[in-house]
């Protein structure tokens, strides 16, 4: 995905980059048939068309102390008190990874803490490169693995296929983010059997597309995932690792960045470097983090996405 | 009691001192700053003892690629850590949570 220039060549991927001005005001976002559409939050009954609904989290930082977001945890339970005030109860809560900082004990232990104020049968999690520091992710797989071999999984709920990938183990010298043959194998294997009509969800840490590998947003074998899955006509990728919302779209796999429920980082290539937002005034973070509703459209194979800032 | 402990530690002193004087050790430091090891390529002399100081907001790790020298914990802002650096040798390492950081050091 680094064409983003020649979208005379795909009708659709034109209509999707109309849509985008539409992101960061908060908008519905569908796929049906290949083609993207948009509405504007509120504008329409898009809400109320789903079969089932979840909400992705993520880059919580629990552990984080510094501007613009002294108080990660507060962040986080706000968060979680919006979720907790939804009108409908979604089936599920994802994190997306970096629930800690650094990877320590006593953070992941107030991560889980803090989620287990949630109203929702069950919270999914995969890590990021902030919790597996040290250790190779035992301290995170003991609170919140799968229990498989590697800590991917793949699971089916009402209808759709969800594939949570493990990208930020081994990363090597000068690279980016990282799946591995034997993940690629599984995932090859996973998916094996579905039919093509299945709808996919992926969720991943960092990026599955290039995004900015200058940044390390990105994943080096990404190609290799993504080859397996062309075949669906329906494929959702969501991962954090950013902390904001961008999106891109590849045949038909849809690809989206979720903001952090901490702090936001700069646009790709702006500024010196990634990391916090510092001179974010106290006043306007809420307005760069939150959370992200995605809906199973009923009577197709459509994801749609919404996402929202706490203020 | 005390009298005999103390006399095997004076006559020790004296050779812990001719095996590495303390007065030659050989100072360096390297930043981590905006997601870069500051300098990138740094050239020191055997014996030399390297601090690196992360002044990011973001946590980083030194690693060494290969296992060469041994691995910092994580460091957050303000953090240091040091090695010594008392074989020859070019030593590539980098951050294994941002690995587009990469940089090097010549020990001569």
């Amino acid at each position: 995905m680094n064409d983003r220039n020649d979208d005379d060549q795909v009708p659709q991927r034109r209509r999707f980059l109309e849509c985008m001005a539409w992101a960061g005001a908060g908008a519905v976002w569908a796929m049906k048939g290949g083609i993207a559409h948009a509405s504007a939050l509120g504008a329409g009954n898009a809400a109320s068309d789903a079969t089932f609904r979840f909400v992705q989290i993520s880059d919580s930082h629990v552990g984080f102390h510094l501007a613009p977001n002294p108080d990660p945890v507060a962040t986080l339970r706000e968060t979680i008190a919006r979720i907790n005030a939804q009108p409908q109860r979604p089936d599920f809560i994802v994190h997306t990874g970096d629930l800690t900082h650094l990877s320590k004990p006593e953070q992941f232990d107030t991560v889980k803490q803090v989620l287990s104020e949630a109203k929702v049968d069950r919270v999914f999690f995969i890590p990021g490169e902030h919790d597996v520091i040290g250790d190779n992710g035992k301290a995170f797989f003991d609170r919140f693995g799968s229990g498989a071999g590697g800590g991917w999984y793949s699971f089916d709920h009402r209808g759709v296929h969800f594939i949570a990938l493990v990208n930020v183990l081994n990363l090597q010298a000068g690279g980016l983010g990282f799946l591995g043959t034997e993940q690629l194998a599984w995932l090859r294997q996973d998916v094996a059997g579905l039919s093509g009509s299945t709808p996919i969800v992926v969720f991943a840490h960092m990026p599955l597309w290039s995004l900015y590998p200058q940044w390390g947003w990105g994943t080096q074998d990404a190609a290799q995932a993504l080859q397996p899955l062309k075949r669906f006509g329906s494929v959702t990728v969501l991962n954090g690792h950013i902390h904001q919302i961008q999106q891109s779209v590849e045949g038909r796999v849809m690809f989206y960045t979720a903001r952090s429920t901490a702090y936001p980082q700069p646009a790709p290539g702006q500024g010196s470097a990634p990391g916090p937002l510092k001179d974010l005034p106290a006043s306007q973070l809420r307005a760069h983090i939150g959370l992200r509703e995605v809906r199973h459209v009923r009577g197709s194979q459509a994801i749609a996405v919404t996402d929202s800032a706490l203020a | 009691m005390f009298r005999r402990s103390l006399l095997p530690l004076a006559l020790l002193l004296p050779l812990a001192a001719s095996a590495a004087p303390p007065a030659a050790t050989a100072r360096y430091q390297i930043e981590i700053r905006n997601f870069h090891f500051l300098p990138a390529r740094a050239t020191v002399p055997v014996g030399a003892q390297v601090t690196w100081t992360n002044r990011d907001e973001e946590p980083h790790i030194v690693v060494s690629t290969g296992n060469r020298f041994p691995s910092s914990p994580a460091l957050d802002t303000g953090d240091r850590y040091r090695a010594t650096f008392t074989t020859p040798g070019t030593y590539t390492y980098f951050c294994s949570i941002h690995p587009q950081m990469v940089a090097t050091i010549v020990v001569r």
